[in-house]
């Protein structure tokens, strides 16, 4: 059963690939999502703010304990071989490039234009196969327009593609009144992808603290119909590979995803639950579906569920709704 | 072996441990100022896997003390290791014992020591040669060595010496102005070591190391029949011991062309005066000898390298047979003898030569005491001496950098001989120690230094505070290596990189004339000139002095560099000063810059070409007018309103000025007046906080939390703002039932650091701003003058009384006077507030037995003090020991609190029919407990001693002179965890056992704070530190359950930041406790790594995470039949990592070597949740579980 895909150019040993999350922040576990299968791995974000205030940290404690009195010149050992910021992470892409053979993707959280443009770059330079920019911004004062939001995401995907080469993923949120034009809005400013869709941070309160809880919680299968939704409805739409993302806990999900189009299918919080082994059980469970459904390779059965390719594409839209609606009635 | 030479800028301390690090297997130490850093290269080296000259990584071991160390070097040595170790002072001091052991046993080692001075009427970690002296009688030869080259080949030569000789070796060079100045060298090859090292003697030594195959015994008990006899053995190894080091320095100028004599004689072949000096000031005299023979005069100076054995042969071959007269400088003093230890030696060996006919006659000596403490000592006190020398009747005993008024010692010396100094460029530079100006310039050292052919020189000063400490940098290039162990007094170029020392620091006194005078300034080139003192514009035009300005601030921010100054003053130095042509400059600080942060990346490399870049374009000369413009005035460095000792004495060491202080003026004891940091106003802050009353709820925990003591509440009728300056702040008190009674919360913003502590803690929302507190930091100029009128005010309300406030809440303790306030602990500290709080509860009562470290630095150094007095004079009576034998230091307080108390009470008694039965049974019966009772008590005893007074007899006098002890005394020993589970756990838990009445409180920083983050046995798990850089593995030592273990001992765990409430109650309930009491109290610091600003949220993540859990332990709730385990903190609610994470000692780990980080981390929570779950057993057993009280 072949597994292959095509993601922005790259060539994929399967479509299930790990979502940027903390487990890659180690190469050991790459090593081990590579040997369980994985196609790619996104590796965890590096959040611009995060760098710049450790930076800044760094910085302040060196110089703050430093050469300042007579009897202590200095308090920490090793501070010469100690990286913070961005050499970390450009180390940890260079060690995974070195150790595995899948695509390795950088996963940019930027908060300023030259925070995205310099990041990107070095990724790039340290051997990145692809870039993912999470452009994670809530647009929460009120003064700001949709078309000023909208040309936010665009210039900086347009910057990025002006200074590197390697093919970039924006991981977007579906809050936007045209998200289907933006896609294609998107992929004429020069993305290569669509990651769908970024969680935000919703917060939840602590009644009893009278507190704003900041827990993570994983996402769960019954999140994926927003993706799922928005993967059919672009399949085919726009020349842009997709990925799809939340929810994804088993095959199962795994193969909606495919099915509504989707080139390659996202999950973290599967592997923190069962593990990264569990990459391989969704390998199979996918592979032992398809010889179930006598499906060879992905391309058959690719976006059969989106919704240029079903026989009622009004499935997907206003009429669907009203269908179910006078389901709930009866 | 290859011939090329390898350059080096390095300081003392490296040139020595470099060799020592390379000739050993074994290094065993204990960290102490100024030699630390040997031990830590030493430690950092073998971390890294750098290799000894044997090809194996030597094993460095951080022991508990220097007895530890000395004991743990004594037996790798007699199992035959090449073992070495480093110390200095007092730690010699405690390494004697086993010093006489290894001399005895014929041992060859050699301990490296940076010479410093011996803490006797006061401590200081500075440099003289007291402490090597106090060893010349442990039977190990001493070997000098006077510059950082020779710190380095002496190295050398001393363990080659050693091995050959059998003779243990003293190596030692003045602390701080060897070990820490840094100096360009040629570095010894492996290859020239292993040279020097012969394998013969290596393997000898080994045979001679116990060894079960062929098993003797070592260390015997001899009797009066043999002992005698057996000490006399050693004779032939010491007399062959001179011609051994001999003949390694010919061996080592064969293979390095550097030449060193025992004595080595300097100066005319003819010369008719001669100085005999050991150290770094035998460079001094050297280079002045130069001068005055070019000048004509016939001077010479000997040097003594081997010191002992004292070679009377090679002694007497090298005095030139013309010296008529000589001086003999002692870097020691040794009261009550005859004359110092060399000139002693002197006398004695040229007597003995003269009785053997060796010399004809004996030539005039005289001796001489200079450079105690680092004290200066330069060409101008040289001449002095050979001036003296020139007299018929020239002074013996004298002294020479002070003014001894008293028994008038001194030589007086004219302070404007210098030496030609054309060759030097020489620059001075003020900064502060936080705005890294010693770094950069240690950094231009090494660009100059290693890239170019000029000789560097650079030493740096620091003064005494730890918040907002001022250094001065002291650099000198040349083209001949660079012979000056003093300060620099005529500069060719300042830099001032804080502005505001234009009006507080002296800078251009020091300036030679054309000098060249740098400002880091916020006003523009047309607008600096305006901003100076008329005395600094003065000394420009008299000196015609260059200026040049920059905003370095400003281009710090602009070019990313997080408002760093460092690069870009150096830059500006590079720029002016004409060390190397201009481009050349800039093209060697962009090399040095790519080498320095090549691990950082390619941004930060960036980062710093753009400020080098923005520098030049914004760096201008000022030009400026031929006249004075602003105002001339004398800076006012203490209140008028100062006592006189703070006018006479205080405030001239405040104002830099204290070498100028003579000896009448000290103190003849030690002793020195409480309460002076009140007359500093040190203003190290521009950000003060701001009270708003209207918001404040008063809960007090701004004031509880305030490390300076710059946070003060008090209540008060409303009729005291009547007269109140306008702006006066205050607030209705928000207790009811008291509408006349007003609240007031004083900042004193002069002495604050801005450490913003008080605002972290705040729990109330501004009314005015949701996003501010009820107390923000604010400019601090706008409302100074203000400011000054209010606190003036406050100060004359009275405070509240003891006895009526309700201090056993953080909100009712808010209303007590603190008597520790403004020292010069590190911004932000989380030690003071434990200090302060102490003072609060007991202070009126109060010994405090301190223990060498943070504490009684920022506690007693000089200039000025933090302990004070209340309005009666009373306050806590404050001493430092050691730093090993706080605990016994203060149970002697305590026995003689006690044995005073037994005295007072008999003869109370016994004086009953004259005081009066009412009178002795009120005292003698008086409860204390509560501070009415207290204050009860103290009336009662001030009325007894008014009696007294009156009394003529014998037993009446006696009563007086302890009557004071019938006010219970409170006894505290306070000190560092280093003090209190490393080198003073011993004495520590012999206090505790006393069962007698001490109340011991550990500042617990988890690491070695005062001497630069050693490991200690209290770092925990997962954590680095300097012993323990990759990671300490071993867990934290529970002291509180060694303590639990006795029963009778009141145990406290807190943390002031986690539970303000529960640490009141502990030092409250371990006070009243009749018998031994332990707090440990968590306090976070610099050494952790991270803005001490955060510092209570993160002693809230030690507790949430239970790194820390909050208990006590009260033997009284046993007695009563309770559990006397009480845990007073939750369930961890948070992971270990979350809590560690947050902090650099931790965090650099997981860089550095993540695996490791990882499983130390992962051990590190289980043995949290081990003490958890052992506490919580503990907290819900029977009372009959625990050790019952007698």
């Amino acid at each position: 059963m072949n597994l292959q895909t095509s993601y922005m150019g790259l060539n994929l040993s399967s479509p299930i690939v790990v979502s940027a999350c903390t487990l890659s922040e180690k190469t050991d576990n790459i090593l081990m999502m590579e040997d369980n299968g994985a196609g790619a791995v996104v590796l965890f974000s590096l959040f611009e703010e995060q760098i710049k205030k450790e930076e800044a940290r760094f910085i302040a404690v060196q110089s703050g304990t430093t050469n300042t009195f007579a009897e202590a010149t200095d308090y920490f050992p090793g501070l010469d071989d100690f990286n913070v910021g961005t050499e970390e992470y450009l180390e940890n892409i260079r060690r995974a490039k070195e150790r595995v053979n899948m695509p390795i993707i950088g996963s940019l959280n930027g908060i300023t234009h030259e925070g995205w443009i310099d990041y990107s770059r070095l990724m790039e330079q340290a051997g990145a196969d692809a870039i993912e920019v999470n452009i994670f911004f809530i647009p929460g004062d009120v003064n700001l327009s949709t078309s000023h939001v909208e040309h936010r995401y665009l210039n900086i995907i347009e910057e990025i593609k002006n200074n590197v080469k390697i093919p970039v993923a924006v991981k977007l949120n579906p809050y936007f009144s045209a998200m289907g034009n933006m896609a294609l809005r998107m992929q004429n400013a020069g993305a290569n992808a669509l990651v769908l869709f970024n969680r935000f941070y919703q917060p939840d309160f602590d009644i009893n603290e009278l507190k704003i809880k900041t827990d993570l919680h994983y996402s769960e299968s019954s999140e994926i119909r927003l993706p799922l939704l928005w993967t059919a409805l672009l399949y085919g739409k726009v020349n842009l590979s997709l990925a799809a993302t939340t929810g994804v806990q088993s095959a199962i999900e795994v193969i909606k995803y495919i099915l509504a189009g989707s080139d390659v299918v996202m999950t973290a919080s599967s592997l923190y639950k069962n593990g990264i082994p569990y990459l391989k059980t969704m390998n199979k469970e996918l592979q032992d579906w398809m010889y179930s459904m006598g499906f060879d390779d992905l391309k058959a059965f690719r976006g059969n569920m989106s919704q240029q390719n079903i026989a009622d594409p009004t499935a997907y839209e206003r009429a669907n709704y009203i269908k179910i609606l006078e389901g709930v009635k009866s | 072996m290859s011939n090329k030479k390898t350059i080096a800028t390095i300081d003392g301390n490296e040139a020595a441990a470099y060799v020592a690090y390379r000739v050993n297997e074994v290094c065993a130490i204990y960290p102490i100022t100024p030699s630390s850093t040997m031990a830590e290269l030493a430690d950092e080296w073998a971390a890294k896997g750098t290799k000894n000259i044997w090809g194996s990584v030597p094993d460095i071991m951080e022991m508990q003390s220097e007895a530890g160390a000395a004991g743990t070097v004594h037996g790798a040595l007699q199992t035959g290791s090449l073992t070495t170790t480093f110390t200095a002072s007092q730690g010699l001091m405690l390494m004697l014992p086993n010093m006489y052991k290894i001399a005895g046993e014929l041992t060859a080692t050699v301990f490296h020591v940076a010479a410093r001075s011996l803490a006797a009427q006061g401590l200081s970690i500075f440099g003289d040669h007291q402490d090597v002296m106090a060893a010349r009688t442990t039977g190990f030869a001493m070997l000098s060595s006077v510059s950082v080259q020779e710190a380095h080949d002496f190295a050398l030569i001393a363990q080659a010496a050693s091995l050959r000789s059998r003779i243990p070796i003293i190596h030692f060079f003045d602390g701080f102005r060897t070990s820490h100045e840094v100096n360009k060298l040629e570095l010894l090859s492996d290859d020239q070591i292993r040279s020097m090292i012969p394998d013969d003697l290596v393997i000898a030594h080994r045979n001679r190391g116990l060894n079960p195959e062929s098993p003797f015994i070592r260390g015997t008990a001899q009797n009066p029949d043999i002992y005698f006899q057996g000490r006399e053995t050693v004779n032939t190894f010491y007399n062959n011991m001179p011609a051994i080091v001999e003949d390694v320095m010919k061996d080592f100028e064969k293979m390095t062309g550097r030449k060193y004599e025992l004595f080595q004689y300097t100066g005319a072949p003819d010369a008719d005066r001669m100085v005999i000096i050991m150290g770094s000031g035998g460079e001094t005299v050297d280079e002045t000898v130069n001068a005055l023979n070019a000048a004509g005069e016939k001077t010479g100076v000997l040097q003594v390298r081997l010191y002992r054995p004292f070679s009377l042969e090679h002694f007497i071959k090298a005095i030139p047979t013309s010296v008529k007269s000589i001086a003999i400088l002692d870097r020691t003093k040794e009261s009550g003898a005859a004359g110092e230890p060399m000139y002693q030696d002197v006398l004695a060996s040229l007597v003995d030569a003269l009785q053997q006919g060796k010399i004809k006659q004996l030539p005039r000596l005289i001796g001489g005491r200079y450079g105690l403490s680092s004290k200066e000592f330069t060409p101008a006190m040289v001449k002095a001496v050979f001036d003296e020398l020139k007299k018929e009747n020239p002074k013996n005993g004298f002294t020479i950098g002070i003014n001894d008024d008293v028994t008038f010692t001194s030589l007086e010396y004219d302070p404007a001989y210098t030496l030609d100094e054309s060759e030097w460029k020489q620059g001075l530079f003020f900064g502060l120690g936080a705005d890294g100006t010693v770094g950069a310039n240690k950094n231009t050292i090494k660009i100059i230094g290693e890239n170019t052919d000029l000789f560097a020189q650079g030493y740096f000063v620091y003064d005494s505070k730890k918040s907002g400490a001022r250094t001065v940098s002291h650099l000198r290039f040349g083209p001949k290596p660079i012979r000056a162990p003093y300060l620099i007094t005529r500069a060719d170029f300042i830099a001032c990189h804080q502005f505001n020392f234009i009006e507080k620091v002296e800078m251009l006194e020091f300036a030679k004339d054309g000098a060249t005078f740098l400002i880091n300034s916020p006003y523009p080139k047309d607008e600096v000139w305006s901003k100076m003192t008329g005395q600094v514009q003065k000394m420009i035009i008299d000196k015609h002095i260059k200026v040049y300005v920059i905003d370095a601030t400003t281009v710090a921010r602009d070019t990313g560099m997080n408002g760093r100054i460092n690069t870009i003053m150096q830059t500006c130095y590079f720029a002016l000063s004409g060390v190397l042509p201009r481009e050349d400059a800039i093209k060697q600080i962009k090399k040095a810059i790519e080498k320095t942060y090549f691990k950082k990346g390619q941004k930060v490399i960036d980062q710093n070409f753009k400020a080098v870049d923005g520098t030049l374009a914004n760096l201008y000369e000022v030009e400026y007018p031929k006249t004075v413009s602003a105002a001339v005035h004398e800076l006012l460095i203490v209140s008028k309103k100062a006592p006189a000792f703070v006018q006479e004495v205080t405030s001239v060491m405040m104002a830099g000025h204290g070498d100028e202080l003579p000896v009448s003026k000290m103190p003849i004891d030690g002793t020195y007046p409480s309460g002076t940091t009140q007359w500093e106003k040190r203003n190290v802050s521009d950000l003060v906080p701001v009270w708003e009353p209207e918001s404040c709820i008063q809960c007090g925990n701004c004031a509880y939390v305030c490390p300076h003591s710059v946070i003060r509440a008090k209540f008060f009728h409303e009729k005291f703002l009547e007269k109140a300056p306008e702006g006066f702040a205050s607030a209705p008190i928000n207790s009811r039932g008291f509408p006349e009674t007003k609240y007031s919360l004083q900042v004193y913003l002069e002495d604050c650091t801005g450490c913003n502590l008080c605002v972290e803690v705040c729990p109330a929302t501004s009314i005015f701003d949701g996003a501010k507190k009820a107390i923000n930091l604010a400019e601090k100029d706008p409302i100074l003058e203000q400011g000054k009128k209010n606190i003036e005010y406050f100060e004359n309300i009275p405070w509240n009384d003891r006895s009526k406030i309700d201090f056993s809440t953080v909100h009712g303790a808010q209303f007590l006077e603190p008597l520790f306030e403004f020292s010069g602990a590190c911004a932000g500290c989380g030690e003071t507030p434990y200090l302060k709080l102490l003072s609060q509860l007991f202070g009126d009562r109060l010994l405090v037995a301190n223990a060498t470290g943070c504490s009684s630095i920022y506690g007693g150094n000089l200039p000025t003090t933090p302990w004070t007095v209340n309005k009666e004079g009373r306050g806590p009576a404050w001493s430092n020991s050691l730093f090993e034998d706080n605990a016994e230091f203060g149970l002697g307080m305590r026995i003689t609190a006690d044995q005073q108390l037994h005295a007072a009470k008999q003869y109370l008694l016994g004086l009953k029919d004259e005081l009066g039965e009412n009178v002795v049974t009120e005292i003698l019966d008086a409860k204390q407990t509560l501070e009415s009772e207290l204050a009860v008590q103290h009336l009662r005893v001030q009325k007894l001693k008014e009696q007294l007074r009156t009394m003529t007899s014998s037993p009446a006098q006696h009563l007086l002179s302890v009557a004071d002890q019938l006010v219970r005394r409170s006894v505290w020993l306070v000190g560092g965890d280093g003090w209190a589970y490393d080198i003073g756990y011993g004495g520590l838990d012999h206090a505790l056992a006393s069962g007698r009445n001490v109340n011991i409180l550990v500042l617990d920083t988890e690491v070695y704070s005062n001497t630069g983050g050693q490991s200690s046995k209290s770092t925990p798990t997962a954590a680095t530190a300097k012993f323990a850089a990759g990671g300490k593995s071993g867990g934290k030592k529970d002291l509180a359950m060694q303590a639990i273990s006795y029963g009778n001992v009141y145990v406290a765990r807190v943390a002031f930041g986690a539970n303000p409430q529960q640490t009141l109650l502990a030092m409250r309930e371990a006070e009243a406790y009749d018998g031994p009491s332990l707090i440990l109290a968590y306090s976070h610091c610099i050494a952790h790594g991270y803005d001490l600003k955060d510092g209570l949220s993160q002693q809230n993540n030690a507790v949430a995470s239970g790194h820390w859990p909050l208990l006590r332990y009260n033997p009284m709730l046993r007695k009563k039949n309770q559990n006397p385990f009480v845990l007073d903190s939750p369930r961890p609610t948070m992971a270990l990592r979350d809590y560690a994470y947050n902090e650099l000692r931790y965090k650099v780990l997981t860089m550095t070597n993540p695996t490791v980080a990882e499983n130390l981390m992962k051990h590190a929570q289980d043995l949290v949740n081990l003490k958890w779950k052992n506490y919580e057993e503990l907290a819900t057993k029977k009372a009959s579980d625990f050790v019952p009280i007698a």
